[in-house]
């Protein structure tokens, strides 16, 4: 019997190939229960429901130094007019202010993305936050080895 | 006194989305740190960075301790007129600062 061509190994390399590709997704899309309880994120959900999957906010999964870790928030195909990204929100989970940047967009941008570098006070999970023009919130969940920390406790 | 750069494509097609990128120098100092003999160096980091493009604002940008050093900015704007895009901020020092560009829409 060759085993190359016994269809049983072939369905466990499908099976085994399902499962791989199931967990690369997991790890893109998050739900509500990876969002780590920060209050001001909280207060600012205001018990409003966050959706995944719209919002991409990348970042490198392992930073070397926290002072400067680059990071990119997009949409993509977001709704244009009214409906639009009316303004952006960053959330970090350990930092001393949790609120890392707000961006407040005047009319939706033609584009939603925005690029900068924050800083990171050790590794945790950043949360972006995206509202659109019904008050609907798109978001992202990223965990972020930080192998040196922002010097933040003044220590 | 405040260095600042800022780069938008040298032409642009009316109606499209163009993008802007803006460095500033800047320490972003958090307020958290202390110096050589233990003494805390006040917060200076910038706190509003206004987007202007012609008389509209069309971003601001909220920023903080959260934000590294020398705080860079990518973003898009739709083009509509030639015309002035600015950006503006002041730091929680009350220095004030602008960097701007000129759109040219074809």
């Amino acid at each position: 019997m060759s085993a190359i061509t016994d269809p049983m190994r072939r369905r466990w390399i499908a099976a085994a190939g399902a499962l791989v590709g199931g967990h690369a997704l997991a790890q893109v899309m998050p739900t509500a229960e990876d969002v780590p309880g920060i209050r001001a994120l909280d207060e600012y959900r205001a018990g409003r429901p966050l959706k995944f999957g719209r919002l991409k906010l990348v970042v490198p999964r392992i930073a070397d130094n926290g002072n400067a870790v680059s990071m990119r928030v997009v949409m993509e195909n977001a709704p244009a007019g009214d409906a639009g990204v009316r303004s952006i929100r960053l959330f970090s989970e350990t930092n001393p202010v949790p609120l890392m940047a707000r961006f407040d967009f005047a009319v939706p941008p033609p584009r939603v993305e925005i690029e900068s570098r924050i800083r990171l006070a050790g590794t945790q999970r950043v949360v972006a936050i995206a509202e659109l023009g019904d008050g609907a919130l798109e978001a992202d969940v990223v965990s972020i080895i930080v192998t040196l920390a922002a010097c933040l406790d003044g220590s | 006194m405040a260095f600042a750069r800022i780069v938008v494509p040298p032409r642009v097609a009316r109606g499209e989305a163009f993008e802007v990128r803006v460095s500033i120098r800047h320490p972003m100092e958090t307020g958290f740190r202390v110096d050589d003999v233990g003494k805390s160096i006040p917060r200076n980091t910038l706190r509003e960075v206004v987007v202007r493009y012609g008389d509209a604002i069309v971003l601001r940008a909220s920023l903080g301790s959260g934000i590294a050093a020398n705080p860079y900015l990518r973003f898009f704007v739709t083009a509509r007129e030639s015309g002035p895009l600015a950006v503006e901020w002041v730091d929680d020092a009350g220095e004030p600062g602008t960097v701007r560009a000129d759109v040219n829409v074809a």
